[in-house]
């Protein structure tokens, strides 16, 4: 046992101190939220960072005059010009749009050097139909005061009910946190998976495994290696979600001082009502700023928080564990890495295949057959069962999970370990899945 | 000390080791004979617990050879490795650790040997950085820190300058002289006859042949001796009680190779010379190793074929 102590540590320390490690703890932080920075920058500021447009409009049904809205990027300027003279003209006038109103309301159309963009277009075409809407309800003898509160959406309250009696259901936020963990899992499997197999390669092609087991078991130097390329891997990420947490508080309360919310809440009214989105309870929510922080921090609260994390610590644990066992496999059956793709292409299939339908099937049908068992299966269970978690999982039904996990990985590690003990002795000979099922099969 | 009995070791296809005893004293140097594929690295292997035997057992001190066994013995494989991108100092500690020892001890004595071998400014550079003759010291040094009862070594010369390996060799031979019994695996013939106390020859995976050195030499005996006279020619050389293998004239003389006719005895080819011509030198040529190496290996291989 103390010899294991020793691999671990060693195994731990020598990736730790590593230049590139240090790299990518503080640089992933960074680039995480340097990206989200600016995509929400460029949401905020957009519009701003667009060229002005001068529209010049010649508006003869005598409608629109004086009512199309400018924005902060778009100036309309109304002239009562003969059309026909101001197509030669306008460009010089220094303005980039002509927009041409026939006295029919039909035909409209808009002239430019250039192709007008979509979102130009759109914002024409809308604030056009906006008042033209409003004279022809108007013209009915429609009140659009009575209109409008006829018009009132309809918003469904989300229940879930629980022992405790009827909560909020929380669906999009448990949406998230399941995509979240699954995706953490998907990637840190990937990732810590192949360094273990790198590990594994490196030890036998330097052949100072052939010292090393003349001292501990193989099984030993396996174990030792994995658990410590697990304890970097958590490092690593505690690391990574305490300086983004505090890289987003610096950088939040940073942002918060310079956008102004209001733009933002006109955008997403202005973006809601052009794509013609019904109403949901999200985006009421996002019509009422302050309303919506406190719903956010009220739906986050409302997650078992000591649950899911533990929830996502056993699987992120166990699902490393049992994918880290075939890659230290892997790693033993061949003498350099570019060997190893015919082997790590089965062993990272039902990753990316759980993956693949924890995004499209799993997060939307939690509940049915194919995902309450892709939840059992070991090798699939840490993916597909931290997406169905957040939704609420019978208690049986983890436990049971759980249970094969752990299974799976004793199993997984027993035989990883009799094809590692073979492989890792074994050189210059091209290992085949034949010769695997061999070295599986040798005696002690 | 350790006593291998009736060990057999197979493979699909093949066997390595078919039924091999052999007994290794306390405090000797042992060496382990054999062309390539004859079955020693799958010996050694044995020794080490990397493999377990499929028949015969081995015994270390009179116990079934165990896990606690591992802590005294010291291995050296013919391929030599360590971690490339960890400094020399750390990864020898780190191998004396997993024999059982102590970090402290393991420092303290990782000291006294760089200090020894004149490695010393190397102790923090990483493996990659150190020439080939610095990197087969490191080893060595990683071998015997723990200061096991048992060395192991395979082929420990091979890869050292001519210089480093007798600084090498000084070093076996100390530990030897404080008690080490060491086996010595090896193909070069002339080291064996220098270090080894004992040896056991196998060839294709039986042995073949072991047993003190001298004796072996002593058995493979076949009346050859080195006879030198002063003269250029003996007349009637077809009447001795022996046959020329070999001969050389020179100003002083000559220098005969000759192997006694049968009955005949070493004092027969002396009168005979005698009295013809002075004698100069006269010595029994004993079979090297090599000799009965390359004889017994062919004649078993010719008998087997």
């Amino acid at each position: 046992m103390n010899k294991i102590l020793l691999i671990i540590q060693r195994e731990y320390l020598s990736r730790v101190k590593k230049k590139s490690f240090i790299v990518l703890t503080f640089l992933v932080p960074v680039l995480f939220i340097g990206m989200f920075a600016l995509i929400a920058f460029i949401a905020v500021k957009g519009n701003e960072m667009g060229e002005e447009k001068k529209i010049e409009v010649i508006d003869e049904s005598g409608l629109f005059a004086g009512k199309l809205k400018n924005s902060s990027t778009m100036t309309y300027i109304y002239t009562t010009a003969n059309y026909e003279t101001e197509k030669t003209k306008f460009k010089k006038e220094g303005y980039q749009y002509l927009l041409h109103i026939p006295a029919s309301q039909e035909n409209i159309e808009l002239l430019s050097e250039k192709n007008p963009s979509a979102i130009t277009i759109d914002a024409i075409e809308g604030n056009l139909s906006r008042i033209a809407e409003a004279s022809r309800l108007k013209d009915a003898g429609i009140d659009t005061a009575v209109l409008a509160k006829a018009q009132k959406r309809i918003s469904i309250k989300a229940l879930q009910m629980t022992e405790a009696g009827a909560k909020d259901a929380q669906t999009y936020t448990a949406y998230a946190v399941g995509f979240l963990s699954a995706f953490l899992i998907y990637i840190c499997l990937l990732i810590y998976g192949t360094q273990v197999m790198r590990g594994v390669i490196e030890e036998k092609v330097s052949r100072i495994v052939e010292v090393i087991i003349s001292s501990v078991r193989p099984m030993q130097l396996m174990l030792g290696k994995i658990i410590g390329v697990g304890l970097v891997g958590l490092t690593q990420f505690v690391l990574w979600i305490l300086l983004t947490v505090l890289l987003t508080v610096g950088g939040g309360s940073f942002i918060a001082k310079n956008a102004a919310p209001q733009q933002q809440l006109a955008q997403i009214e202005h973006i809601q009502n052009k794509a013609g989105v019904k109403g949901s309870t999200q985006m009421q929510k996002l019509q009422r700023p302050e309303g919506a922080a406190q719903e956010i921090m009220k739906s986050i609260e409302s997650i078992p928080v000591t649950y899911t994390v533990s929830c996502f610590l056993f699987y992120f644990l166990f699902g490393y564990l049992i994918y880290s066992a075939l890659f230290a496999a892997v790693g033993s059956a061949v003498d350099n890495e570019t060997e190893t793709q015919q082997f790590i292409f089965p062993v990272t299939l039902p990753i990316i295949f759980t993956f693949a339908l924890a995004q499209t099937f799993i997060i939307n049908n939690p509940d049915s057959p194919l995902s309450v068992w892709l939840s059992m299966i070991p090798f699939t269970s840490p993916i597909a069962m931290m997406i169905r978690i957040p939704f609420g999982v019978p208690a049986w039904q983890l436990a049971l999970s759980m249970a094969l996990l752990v299974g799976g990985f004793l199993l997984t590690a027993w035989a990883a370990a009799r094809i590692y003990r073979v492989g890792i002795l074994m050189y210059g000979k091209k290992a085949s899945y034949k010769e695997l099922l061999k070295w599986f099969m040798y005696r002690e | 000390m350790i006593s291998i009995k009736n060990i057999v070791k197979q493979y699909a296809g093949h066997r390595a080791l078919n039924d091999v005893s052999m007994e290794i004293e306390r405090g000797k140097v042992f060496g382990l004979l054999g062309p390539n594929g004859a079955g020693k690295t799958s010996l050694i292997r044995i020794l080490n617990q990397i493999t377990a035997p499929d028949g015969g057992e081995v015994l270390f001190n009179g116990e079934h050879l165990s896990r606690k066994h591992t802590e005294q013995i010291g291995y050296m494989p013919e391929e030599r490795g360590l971690y490339k991108k960890m400094e020399i100092g750390e990864q020898i500690i780190y191998l004396a650790q997993l024999k059982g020892m102590s970090r402290n001890e393991a420092i303290r004595r990782l000291r006294m040997w760089f200090e020894k071998l004149g490695i010393e400014a190397w102790v923090n550079k990483k493996i990659e950085d150190l020439s080939k003759g610095m990197q087969q010291k490191a080893q060595f040094v990683a071998t015997v820190l723990h200061e096991p009862e048992l060395l192991i070594l395979d082929e420990p010369f091979s890869g050292f300058d001519p210089v480093n390996a007798e600084i090498i060799k000084n070093e076996i031979l100390e530990l030897n002289r404080k008690g080490t019994t060491i086996i010595f695996s090896t193909h070069r013939m002339e080291s064996v006859e220098e270090l080894c106390d004992s040896i056991a020859l196998l060839n294709l995976s039986k042995k073949i042949l072991d047993g003190n050195v001298k004796a072996i030499r002593n058995q493979f005996r076949n009346g050859t001796y080195r006879l030198d006279y002063n003269m250029n020619q003996l007349a009637d050389a077809h009447e001795a009680p022996f046959s020329i293998l070999k001969q050389e004239h020179s100003d002083a003389g000559t220098s005969m190779v000759v192997r006694m006719k049968e009955n005949t005895a070493p004092n027969d080819a002396l009168l005979f010379v005698a009295q013809r011509a002075g004698i100069t030198h006269f010595e029994e040529v004993v079979p090297t190793m090599n000799e009965i190496f390359i004889r017994t290996v062919n004649s078993q291989n010719t008998t087997s074929h």
